[in-house]
């Protein structure tokens, strides 16, 4: 498939399919720093403690973030076809040995 | 009250649950139902032994303890299976393509098949999991005692081992059941993985339903369970950012890393597809999991008195409610919680052991090397089934000895460091190709070693095995060797110090050592397979074939595959190969495939070392070394095209080379034959004109005398009337003019007909008659008997046993019906064997009489029955097989 890797340009189908590819790279990432956020906040011992967030704003916060990401990922794995995005080779080749 | 009796009812009539739904299972994966076994929620709902009674019981003690932190045990796994493009994608890949059989079995396999990694890595799995296992019994003695506790009918329980001492024999017993029920080629498990598949079901709807109560039953909907949760002690924000960010990447790490989540997620994987639904199915199953764990976590700190234990405020609050039903259920939760994980973990743990330890050091006990006679399998299941109770026997004295006192999160976190030492070699195994062998070893060394000093050894607690004086000042007053503060920098929280320290310098170290050594061709190859999966759609050859012997291959095969399996592919292979019978030409591609499927019960390191031992070295040709250097420089290409060819010319001019020496020696066979059939013809001749002449001319000759040399001349007469009718009987035959009288019979009678006419049940040679001998076929019966009774003169003639045996074996397969004959001799040596169906062939220059047409005369029956007599080598002595086709016999009825 090593010609189809190296084609400048897709058609629609496949330039779809490699941004949805793209998207699901990204996702833990997007989710890893939106879960990390809180960290972020005020908390105990350290700032104004009227500013200190209640545990249930925190709650809703770390679960609706998370309620999210399995929604985006769901609709991901959905319009993902795996065969698509092989045939060019997906990963990072990392040329070394 | 919920009495203790019932408890241990009840969890007896789940546990019978979960074996008729194994059972059931196995039966329908055996019979080929499989289909809804293979759904992927299936696969999702497995993944969950992820939550362990830790989970279940240990997060809302977790929750009371340190508020929200608890959450970064479900984030990891979470984003994991979000992102589950980048690794568990490759990894599932990997583990399918390279019949992977545990993470021990991928590292060995990546890092050139060595075995001492796979040593260590079995070693650091079986330290790591040996504590995690210990929390699961100890979970269940604890549920059972905190039920025997409110339960007044009876006194509380002294002795609490006991519980834990039978929960583990139990689980011993199920898992050797289930676990080690067959040598699957690809180790997969149906009975096991459908009933974690139930337990997931349970220990959600249990924790749900627990939630619930709390939430709408006691604390009054969600909107005042919310206000009470901000009134409590927990109600502020209080999360330490470095325990929150090193524990989610900490989970995260073992999610991939732990033997038990690598059974499933990749080796007990039936379809990549599998992965699209469980990746977001299973963050799902993980947010329900956690949803409640902070209501009640604070509603029973409300309501419960200090002091109680927090761990198990899921069983308490229901009970202190005098809810006995749901804390029943809750019960179960945690029961199933521990089970599935404590089984799935000792299966990991025992192919691990089995595959890398046990296996090597029995091959290399093993003078003769892969070459005896006997089948290895019964050896792999027997050193799997006590590897299960090696292991759950560790887990149960780890428990007794730490005596079940620490808080069962800590000791959860101290197994995922552990194991979460193979993330840099597993990682940089699949994603970069200059990781090596040596980087691996090295990192994996110096990442459990400190693991070990911070993190494992002192979680005995002070003075048990690092003295307290050592703990504060270091070893040897070397304070920058101090467990909790290594380099002199204190402060840092003990197990964020341990998983920063044993993480990054296993990290620094392989990296380090990759860089600056130089891996061996076969690393290159394996990492080239590995890093580049996705793209390597034809395999990359690494034998070069020519010296293996395929009939020792077959011998070794059939041990290990077991011999059905193995004879059916090696005919496959030499049926793709354009060659009959059994053995294919050893190529390179027929030794990958073999070595492939060996590895899917033995794993990896052990198949190569087998092969290695027969072919005498595993050596890799210019065009591997190519595929590795990535360099397509014209010249090499070119030499290494001449080298294929010259590889194939070798091939053919040994295939004509065979043709050649079989022809020259038909030929020496024709001549030998013309003498043969002349002596055959001249000597009763001889003796016939020599006594007619006596009876001519001799007149005074006495009745009896005359009457005597009659009865030679009849005698010889007859010999040579039988030769001239076995010579036309054959010409006959291979002229096809031959009439055949087809009628259904049974195939016991022929054999008895046979064994009848050859005298063989009174004789000294000795038969076994074993399989599916009830067969009616639909065959000319006579004629088949004939095959029959040649075959069994055969054995009387030539086995040359002390005490000679046949066996004689029918079964049926794929519409065929195949008899063997199998005697205990020394058999045909390889290169008379296809020789021996030639007509006038004898095999040596045997005392045995017969002008040597028995067997070409069986040939050319068998191909006018419309079915084919083989010789079946690697067996104990001679066999011969003859097949018939079955499902002409059913048309013809």
């Amino acid at each position: 498939m090593s010609d189809l890797r190296n084609r400048l340009f897709l058609g629609r189908g496949s330039y779809r399919q490699r941004r949805l590819a793209d998207a699901a790279r990204l996702m833990p990432i997007l989710g890893g720093v939106l879960l990390m956020l809180p960290l972020l906040w005020p908390r105990q011992g350290i700032g104004e403690a009227s500013e200190v967030p209640p545990t249930s704003s925190a709650m809703i916060y770390i679960f609706g973030v998370w309620v999210a990401l399995v929604l985006a990922s769901l609709y991901l794995s959905h319009n993902l076809d795996p065969t698509e995005t092989e045939a060019r080779g997906d990963d990072d080749p990392s040329r070394g040995g | 009250m919920a009495s203790l009796n019932l408890l241990v009812f009840v969890c007896l009539g789940y546990v019978a649950v979960l074996f008729l739904v194994a059972f059931g299972a196995e039966r329908a994966a055996m019979r080929g139902q499989a289909a809804w076994l293979r759904s992927p929620m299936v696969y999702t709902l497995s993944l969950s032994i992820y939550c362990t009674a830790w989970t279940f019981y240990g997060a809302v003690g977790y929750a009371a303890r340190s508020g929200m932190e608890y959450l970064t045990i479900y984030i990891g796994p979470s984003l994991m299976m979000i992102g589950w493009f980048w690794a568990v994608r490759k990894l599932v890949r990997i583990g399918r393509s390279q019949n992977i059989t545990s993470i021990a079995d991928l590292i060995s396999s990546r890092y050139g098949k060595s075995t001492l990694l796979g040593v260590l890595v079995t070693g650091l799995a079986v330290v790591g999991t040996t504590p995690y296992i210990a929390l699961q019994l100890q979970s269940v003695t604890l549920s059972v005692a905190s039920f025997s506790v409110a339960d007044a009918t009876v006194r509380p329980l002294d002795d609490q081992n006991s519980t834990a001492l039978w929960v583990a024999v139990g689980l011993a017993f199920f898992t050797v059941l289930f676990g080690t029920r067959n040598l699957d080629a690809n180790e997969r498990h149906h009975g096991v993985v459908m009933a974690i598949a139930v337990e997931a079901v349970v220990k959600l709807f249990a924790l749900l339903a627990v939630g619930v109560f709390v939430v709408w039953g006691i604390g009054g909907g969600i909107g005042a369970t919310m206000d009470r949760i901000d009134a409590s002690s927990l109600g502020d924000w209080q999360v330490q950012p470095d325990r929150w960010m090193a524990l989610s990447a900490l989970s995260a790490a073992a999610f991939l890393c732990l033997p038990r989540m690598f059974q499933v997620l990749v080796v007990e994987n039936e379809d990549e597809r599998h992965l699209r639904t469980a990746a977001w199915a299973f963050p799902l199953y993980l947010l329900a999991m956690s949803l409640f764990v902070v209501p009640i976590a604070v509603v029973g700190l409300d309501l419960m008195p200090a002091g109680t234990n927090p761990d198990l405020f899921v069983l308490s609050v229901p009970l202190a409610e005098g809810r006995n039903g749901l804390a029943l259920l809750s019960f179960l939760g945690g029961f199933s919680s521990a089970t599935s994980m404590v089984i799935v973990a000792s299966i990991a743990l025992s192919t691990m052991v089995s595959n890398h330890i046990v296996m090597p050091i029995w091959l290399s006990r093993q003078q003769a090397g892969a070459m005896v006679s006997g089948d290895v399998r019964n050896i792999v299941i027997l050193s799997r089934r006590f590897s299960i109770v090696g292991v759950l026997a560790l887990g149960y004295l780890y428990y007794r000895i730490s005596g079940g006192s620490t808080a069962l999160a800590a000791i959860g976190l101290i197994s995922f460091s552990g194991v979460a030492q193979f993330l840099p070699a597993l990682i940089g195994g699949i994603f970069w190709r200059g990781a090596n062998r040596v980087g691996a070893l090295a990192g994996l060394v110096t990442g459990g070693l400190v693991w070990l000093w911070c993190l494992f050894l002192p979680s005995f607690g002070p003075d048990v095995v690092i003295p307290a004086g050592t703990m504060a000042e270091g070893p040897f007053g070397m304070g920058w060797l101090k467990p909790y503060a290594l380099f002199g920098i204190p402060g840092l929280d003990p197990l964020v110090h341990g998983v920063f320290w044993s993480l990054s310098l296993n990290a620094l170290v392989f990296v380090t050592a990759s860089v600056f050594t130089f891996p061996t061709p076969l690393e290159r190859l394996q990492g080239a397979q590995f890093v580049n999966v996705f793209d390597h759609t034809a395999p990359t050859r690494g034998w070069s074939g020519g010296m293996a012997q395929s009939e020792d291959l077959m011998i070794m095969a059939q041990r290990i595959l077991g011999a059905t399996e193995a004879q059916d592919l090696f005919r496959r292979a030499a049926l793709d190969q354009g060659l009959e019978g059994y053995l294919p030409e050893p190529t390179p591609a027929f030794l990958l495939q073999l070595e492939r499927e060996l590895a899917g019960s033995v794993g990896a390191a052990t198949a190569h070392a087998m092969i290695a031992q027969i072919t005498g070295g595993a050596n890799i040709s210019v065009e591997d070394l190519l595929a590795v250097a990535d360099e397509t420089a014209q010249i090499m290409e070119h030499s290494s095209q001449l080298e294929a060819k010259s590889a194939e010319l070798t091939r053919t001019a040994r295939q004509l080379r065979t043709a050649n020496e079989k022809l020259t020696a038909l030929s020496v066979q024709k001549d030998a034959f013309l003498s043969q059939i002349s002596h055959e013809l001249r000597t009763p001749m001889t003796s016939i004109r020599a006594f007619s002449e006596i009876l001519r001319d001799a007149e005074d000759l006495e009745g009896e005398a005359k009457a005597k040399y009659a009865g030679i001349i009849h005698g010889e007469a007859i010999r040579l009337t039988r030769l001239l009718d076995d010579l036309l009987d054959l010409s006959v035959l291979e002229n096809g003019q031959v009439r055949m009288n087809i009628a259904p019979g049974r195939l016991s009678d022929f054999l008895d007909h046979a064994v009848a006419a050859t005298g063989a049940d009174r004789g000294k040679l000795r038969l076994h008659r074993e399989g599916r001998e009830d067969t009616v076929l639909v065959t000319d019966g006579d004629r088949l008997a004939q095959v029959f009774i040649n075959l069994i003169a055969n054995a009387q003639k030539y086995c040359d046993a002390p005490e000679p045996t046949l066996t004689i074996g029918a079964r049926a397969v794929d519409g065929l019906l195949m008899i063997d004959f199998v005697d205990n001799g020394t058999g045909v040596a390889p290169d008379q064997q296809d020789m021996i169906f030639e007509k006038f062939a004898r095999v040596g220059e045997q005392q045995a009489g017969g002008a040597g047409l028995g067997l070409a005369i069986c040939r050319e029956i068998m191909a006018r029955l419309g079915g084919s007599i083989t010789y079946l080598p690697g067996q104990q002595g001679a066999a011969f097989r003859v097949t018939l086709p079955l499902r002409d016999a059913m048309a013809a009825q």
